[in-house]
């Protein structure tokens, strides 16, 4: 954080000037931008809910294997995706520039991994016919709320492995703060925890019945 | 960060920590997709697991238990308060399609 912050933060109540969450701006920012796209993001899903609920035979098509196991190991990147980030934020509030560039690629690879994962799974369910308002199973809206959903995730994470990789290269030539680096981390961590309720409803609700 | 500030962070083996729990939850919510149980007690399950796993995230990795209790009160019951209200007034609508059979 930056020093005028600490100084800001620890002023007299009555001087003017205090700020009450002693976080910079940018981080509050991230934050307020944050608690919107949470509130983007739960209205998708229940919006899906809705449908869902109303719907009443509502396709389960999702096999375990390998479905469910492929969509494992999408959710294993992305968690492991934060566990890296999280290292670059530390290392970069200790000043190591090389080691959180180094922290920062290892997020991208497992965001791109997720992606990459993703776009293969997207591709074979559109070769089984599914499309946002049709698909093999009843039900046409099943497409639409799926594509919608994991799509404005998709996009999110995308957006993020490109924001990353604007930080890195900008913290690797000492143009940002380390606390560029913690307000990429919170965007790239809440990205994290919209998969972990995208996961179970998307598709461990979605298990095809053996 | 101040230098006092980075001690009660916990350093990497904290994160670890945190990875392994988050790790350990997800292969719980796969293992009930797996025995498949009645989709109500489900659902509640894999929610309960959601909600830990998300508090997980924004306590230990997105640094909120850190920060002043201010910000957590201002951001987080907001959030709820809003979801609730989403809540509210879209969910009863979705049950009386269903009573209708209009679905």
């Amino acid at each position: 954080m930056a020093d005028h912050v600490e100084a800001v933060a620890t002023g007299s109540r009555w001087g003017g000037g205090v700020a009450p969450y002693a976080i910079g701006s940018k981080k509050l920012g991230m934050w307020l931008f944050i608690v919107s796209d949470s509130l983007t993001f739960s209205v998708l899903i229940l919006v899906y809910a809705y449908l869902r609920l109303a719907t009443p035979d509502w396709p389960t098509p999702f096999p375990f294997s390998p479905s469910i196991i492929f969509a494992s190991v999408m959710t294993f990147c992305l968690l492991s995706s934060s566990v890296t980030m999280v290292l670059a934020v530390a290392a970069a509030h200790r000043q190591e520039h090389l080691r959180t560039v180094l922290w920062l690629l290892a997020t991208m690879i497992l965001g791109s991994a997720f992606l990459v994962l993703h776009v293969t799974e997207w591709s074979h369910l559109i070769h089984e016919g599914v499309k946002p308002f049709e698909n093999p199973w009843g039900t046409p809206l099943f497409g639409g709320t799926f594509f919608g959903l994991t799509g404005m995730h998709m996009l999110h994470v995308t957006i993020g492995v490109i924001y990353l990789g604007i930080i890195a290269f900008g913290f690797g030539r000492r143009k940002f703060s380390s606390e560029d680096v913690e307000v990429s981390g919170l965007y790239w961590h809440f990205v994290d925890l919209v998969w972990m309720f995208l996961f179970p409803l998307i598709y461990l609700m979605s298990v095809k019945p053996s | 960060m101040s230098a006092s500030n980075e001690h009660a962070h916990g350093g990497s083996k904290l994160y670890l920590w945190v990875w392994g729990w988050l790790l350990a939850l997800t292969a719980v919510e796969v293992f009930l997709a797996y025995i498949q149980l009645p989709a109500n007690l489900m659902l509640t399950l894999l929610m309960g697991l959601s909600v830990i796993k998300a508090a997980l995230i924004v306590a230990y990795f997105m640094h909120l238990r850190f920060e002043r209790l201010s910000l957590f009160l201002t951001l987080v019951p907001s959030v709820v308060l809003c979801i609730c209200l989403i809540l509210i007034f879209f969910f009863p609508d979705s049950l009386r399609m269903q009573q209708l059979g209009t679905g």
